[in-house]
């Protein structure tokens, strides 16, 4: 690995890794059963630099924002490192946001250049406010021969074979801005600097290391922060290979796995479960002897393993399970939402690690992880090495607001400073997050203070983001709540929204109304969703400027209503 | 299993009569299927309905779905052809084109 205190930049590290390790391969494109990419180090860089000249060439000045929106594919990491070798910031945004909100963050991230994919361009294209688009150069991978490109530049084309100039950058200025939440409400452009993300580099590989020849498989995008993180920047200064697979699909990655010889994985808590689905289902599926010699297996592996794992004398003991698993993967690594325990127990008990972690965008990804010594499925982990974490206010219980500081916390959100003071508060990055520290170390997580929900695919959900797609109903007003806000739960799994709204006087709820909710909610993206309505017969409690006031709100709803008074939509 | 007319790629390649498959039959034949799949009463789901809600399905389970679709269509679609789709209707319209 590289001596990251060397460098000041994500630019300067990964020109580096790319020096380094010239023959070793950094990148593997699958897409289903076909492989579209393998490129070594050096090819990498012969793919990158002509397209930094080109963007030099185009007027690329340092510290240009530029957008990456893109599924989960090898230019994401191309056009990524050609940002960084000229000193750029910038902005991955999510593909699977709708182009009206990829166009508002566009704006919001004063983006000069954008990459992005032909069929998501094309969909921007036609999104009402386009014509607002500021972004200067438009590259557009992908795009059939022919194609309207609606004055955009062909990526595979956009090159130039002259040396680019490498731009320096210092530890502190900005590497990339990533937006946390907020479409409907305002933007969360969580500023992280080189310094956070270096750092956050060695943290991590301090406890997951990498090495030459360890494959990494990606199925996440790589504008998810643990993508970034663990699929490419951790990877590369080790002179290791992200294997990318450009779908979700089960079948596909169980087959990556065996294919790729996978060491290491991210996924989000709805692919490990369906994963933990899919491989009960093959249990059942044993006839009786064999289940029965599995169990007894299961049983030896797990009183074996019980202080500590003992990776060779599982994959041993359960050598058809690990072989399905491709006989060479070390840990999978979940994030992005709550893990339930009995399913981190399922995998533990075959010798399968899943390292559960526990972070956020603002925190520069990952706070906590379990290193598994001892292996606890009850927790979220120990801090990484170099990040402080406290409760703040703990209750009986120990049980209060996750804070945390460390050099891998965001440097500011973008353009809003009063939203900054309210989540750095002398230089402890409140999380929103309700967990206890036991005697051991570990964090457990019990809730949240914050008006939110996350989804089992890792998905941040504010309720003033859904809000817009409601706007025009017939009723006085309404809102939106995280229904755990309303009521709160000591839970992390199963979270809802619920629709608040104040009916005219004299309205009665009538089925056209309710249908009104119902087309609205169909509008958003399913994960989006509200879960059910609540109606309410009394004024929103209002700030001056006309804001509701929710705190306030959501009091006297809970002194009224507990949750079966929502109505399931 | 026969649940309509073959699908128009599938008569090309054996170079037989050309059939128009409209998009009410290719939407009649994805709730065929979808109720097959996820083990469902066909006449319980209509064009209109959201397969999210209406089969209690994660996104996985969409992309399982259409696994078996694309099976049945002879056709590819990327996973993100099923961005922000949620109803059959819209899912048959997606389909269509690529026929």
């Amino acid at each position: 690995m590289l001596d990251l205190r060397q460098y000041n930049s994500l630019g300067e590290a990964l020109r580096a890794a790319l020096e380094r390790w010239p023959d070793e391969i950094c990148l593997i494109e699958a897409d289903r059963d076909r492989e579209n990419t393998r490129m070594t180090y050096r090819e990498f860089q012969h793919a990158a630099l002509p397209l930094a000249r080109a963007l030099q060439d185009a007027g690329f000045r340092d510290g240009a924002r530029a957008a990456i929106i893109m599924t989960n594919q090898s230019k994401w990491l191309i056009s990524a490192y050609a940002i960084f070798f000229c000193g750029g910031v910038l902005v991955p945004l999510d593909y699977k946001s709708t182009p009206a909100e990829q166009l508002q963050l566009l704006a919001h991230s004063s983006a000069e250049f954008l990459v992005v994919e032909y069929h998501l361009w094309r969909a921007l294209a036609q999104a009402e406010g386009f014509k607002n688009l500021a972004v200067r150069v438009v590259l557009v991978s992908e795009a059939p021969a022919g194609a309207d490109l609606t004055g955009a530049k062909r990526w595979e084309e956009f090159r130039d074979r002259r040396e680019p100039a490498f731009v320096p950058r210092s530890r502190k200025d900005a590497a990339c801005i990533v937006y946390s939440s907020g479409t409907g409400g305002r933007p969360k452009g969580c500023v992280l600097t080189h310094e956070n993300y270096l750092e956050q580099s060695v943290a991590l590989t301090s406890l997951y290391p990498f090495w030459p020849g360890v494959r990494y498989l990606s199925i996440l995008p790589t504008n998810h922060a643990i993508d970034f993180m663990v699929g490419f920047i951790g990877p590369f200064i080790c002179g290791a290979a992200v294997v990318h697979l450009r779908t979700l699909r089960p079948e596909y990655i169980r087959d990556a796995f065996t294919r790729y010889k996978i060491t290491y994985m991210s996924l989000v808590p709805l692919v490990l479960k369906n994963l933990e689905r899919s491989l009960r289902q093959r249990f059942d599926d044993l006839p009786k002897g064999r289940r029965r010699i599995l169990n007894a297996l299961i049983g030896v592996n797990r009183a074996l393993t019980r202080r500590r794992p003992k990776l060779p004398l599982s994959r041993a003991l359960l050598r058809q399970v690990h072989a399905a698993f491709g006989g060479e993967l070390r840990a999978l690594f979940v994030g992005g939402a709550f893990t339930e325990p009995a399913t981190l127990q399922f995998f533990y008990d075959l010798g399968i690690l899943v390292g559960n972690g526990y972070g956020c965008t603002e925190a520069g990804t990952v706070i906590t992880v379990n290193d598994f010594n001892p292996f606890r499925a009850d927790t979220v982990g120990k801090p990484l090495p170099g990040i402080e974490v406290k409760i703040l206010n703990p209750d009986a219980e120990g049980i209060g607001e996750v804070a945390v500081r460390s050099n891998t916390v965001m440097s500011h959100y973008l353009d809003e400073p009063e939203m900054t003071a309210e989540t750095i508060v002398d230089g402890w990055l409140l999380t929103g997050d309700l967990g206890r520290l036991d005697v051991t170390g570990h964090l457990q997580l019990f809730g949240r203070k914050k008006n939110m929900i996350v989804t089992e695919e890792g998905k941040n959900i504010y309720p003033e983001d859904v809000e817009t797609a409601f706007e025009g109903l017939s009723a006085k007003e309404f809102c939106v709540f995280a229904a755990n806000f309303l009521w709160p739960a000591r839970t992390m799994v199963g979270e809802q929204l619920v629709l608040v709204v104040h009916p005219e006087s004299g309205q009665t709820v009538t089925q056209e109304l309710i249908a009104q909710f119902t087309d609205r909610n169909r509008r958003l993206l399913n994960y989006k969703r509200v879960n059910g309505y609540l109606i309410w017969d009394r004024d929103f409690p209002l700030t001056a400027s006309l804001k509701i006031k929710r705190g306030e709100l959501a009091e006297q709803i809970r002194r009224s209503f507990d949750r079966s008074a929502v109505v399931a939509l | 299993m026969n649940i309509g007319p073959p699908p128009i790629k599938e008569c090309r390649s054996y170079g037989k009569i050309e059939i128009m498959s409209t998009l009410q039959t290719t939407t009649e034949q994805i709730l065929q299927l979808a109720a097959e799949h996820f083990k469902v009463p066909r006449e319980g789901l209509t064009a209109d309905d959201d397969f999210f809600k209406k089969l209690a399905i994660n996104s996985l389970q969409a992309l399982d779905l259409l696994t078996r679709l694309e099976q049945h269509f002879h056709i590819e679609l990327p996973d993100y052809e099923l961005q922000g789709v949620s109803d059959f209707r819209t899912l048959a319209e997606r389909i269509q084109s690529r026929l």
